[in-house]
């Protein structure tokens, strides 16, 4: 019986395996290798993977719900990237907030320009749950990460004629496509007194759900003021000013007569064009009610005293 | 050459396929509701959605009468009247929206609010001033008002105008889209003062 043994000359050149594709299919086993490992990591990233996962507790925090990570990064206003609720989410993606430096001038002692690193290492980063007011008449609650902005601003030692403190937010068209639209008089700019700066409740921001800041948030670095109307927790800083006379505030600007400087929650104050008595909390069915809006958003026994004698109406 | 079409053909084909595919933007809204797909503010996207529906069928329906001289189908005009009643289905389910899941039924702010906020006003006056156009859409009563029927129906005009206020006075800065409906209103409007000249010289 023959054994049909084919001799080498028999086989075809065009039946053996490339040396590139042979190669090939190795890159290709280990990249399913690495792609598998990278799935399982994903699958188990929540419990160890997050950049803060044990940022310290603060007494500042309220003890409702906390919205879901989806609803705090999918409906945000944020017109750099877009004036819709969902277009910051859909287009921030691409932004890269790292490297980011932060500039602080004006009345102060340790001017200069910092990177976001060395900027936030000195301070102790805890969590802060806060409850947002958008003045829109909408609101959250969210556990932000970050430091006490009181701490931040005595490091760099305002002088005596420092009465205001002013941020701005970046301002890159290529960046930020929002901008290439002048709905807004760009760059965003926010100030507070600097005695509602000095109050131990507002936080520098860096990050949320005890992860860096998601894109859509303000990242790298926002403002949260949780007793003002959401636009005055200005995002993604690139400068810090330190002035005498009270700064112009971009929405107020914009429409004085409907965003005032100080803009505090307040639901004695109606919008001129719609009440702020109530505020629907973002996550309940939409068949219930809307829910009764707080005197300062519910942080006056930690701020009302910083607006004693002043007419609200007048400085809404 | 025109594109005729029996009125057998309008009534069996043309019009159940048109009200199914306008009741289709409210079913998607309901469908989506209730499988929490509306977003992360269902209420808001409830609100924007009938009250963008409501806007856009007005102008449809302002655009029938030009359309059917400049591409000549004058049988368009057999399904003017859906188009118009669609409007005001829209506006009222805008309005249900706005006293239910906005204001929760709280009858004393919806009565402080409607005189007290313009964009509001103006809203609350286009629908009302839709609903004798809605009554008196019939045959019967297009019978019985006569030259009046054509009167009382040019409030379409207004009502459309006040629509679009309403958008433009609800926005915050990014006037963009109230913007396309006030240019796309204005384009109907001139095309009526022109043919009206046309005809009356």
């Amino acid at each position: 019986m023959a054994i049909l043994i084919r001799k080498p000359s028999d086989i075809r050149p065009s039946e053996i395996t490339p040396q590139s594709i042979y190669l090939d299919r190795r890159k290709f086993m280990r990249h399913t290798v690495a792609a598998s490992m990278l799935l399982a990591v994903d699958a188990v990233m929540p419990v160890w993977a997050k950049q803060w996962p044990d940022a310290a507790k603060s007494k500042f925090s309220t003890n409702l719900k906390t919205n879901t990570l989806a609803e705090i990064t999918s409906y945000n206003n944020f017109y750099e990237f877009g004036t819709g609720k969902e277009d910051p989410a859909k287009n921030a993606g691409a932004f890269n907030p790292r490297p980011w430096s932060i500039t602080v001038e004006g009345e102060c002692t340790r001017k200069g320009t910092f990177n976001l690193e060395d900027f936030i290492k000195p301070y102790a980063l805890e969590e802060r749950i806060y409850r947002l007011r958008c003045v829109e008449g909408w609101s959250m609650v969210i556990p932000w990460v970050g430091f006490s902005l009181a701490d931040m601003l005595k490091t760099f030692e305002p002088t005596s004629k420092a009465k205001f403190v002013e941020f701005t937010t970046l301002y890159d068209k290529s960046r930020m496509p929002g901008q290439q639209r002048r709905v807004l008089n760009w760059p965003y700019v926010e100030a507070l007194r600097i005695d509602e700066a000095m109050n131990p409740l507002p936080v520098m921001a860096v990050g949320l759900y005890g992860d860096i800041l998601p894109n859509q948030n303000g990242a790298p670095i926002r403002l949260v003021v949780p007793w003002k109307y959401g636009f005055k927790s200005i995002k993604s800083i690139v400068k810090i000013r330190f002035t005498e006379k009270q700064p112009k505030t971009t929405w107020n600007e914009s429409a004085p007569k409907e965003y005032g400087f100080y803009s505090n929650v307040n639901p004695n104050v109606d919008h001129p064009r719609w009440s702020q008595k109530k505020e629907r909390r973002i996550g309940e069915p939409f068949w219930k009610p809307k829910i009764d809006t707080l005197m300062y958003n519910g942080y006056a026994d930690q701020v009302a005293q910083l607006y004693q004698g002043m007419d609200l109406r007048k400085y809404f | 050459m025109s594109f005729a079409l029996s009125d057998k053909a309008i009534q069996w084909y043309i019009k159940p396929v048109l009200f199914s595919v306008c009741l289709l933007p409210f079913v998607f809204i309901v469908v989506q509701a209730f499988a929490g797909s509306l977003g992360t503010n269902p209420v808001e996207a409830m609100t924007h959605r009938t009250g963008d529906w409501a806007l856009r069928f007005l102008l449809i329906t302002l655009s029938i009468t030009p359309l059917r001289r400049i591409i000549n189908l004058p049988w368009l005009i057999k399904i003017r009247r859906m188009l118009g009643l669609y409007a005001f289905f829209y506006a009222f389910m805008h309005f249900i929206t706005y006293i239910w899941f906005d204001q929760y039924f709280d009858w004393m702010e919806i009565l402080i609010d409607i005189p007290k906020r313009p964009f509001i006003t103006v809203g609350f006056a286009a629908f009302l001033l839709l609903i004798p156009l809605a009554v008196t859409s019939t045959n019967k009563m297009m019978r019985r008002l006569k030259k009046n029927w054509t009167k009382l129906h040019k409030l379409i005009y207004l009502i459309a105008a006040l629509g679009v206020l309403h958008f433009l006075w609800v926005v915050k800065a990014d006037t963009f889209e109230p913007l396309v409906y006030a240019i796309i209103l204005l384009v109907l409007f001139s095309y009526r003062a022109y043919s009206r000249r046309k005809s009356l010289a």
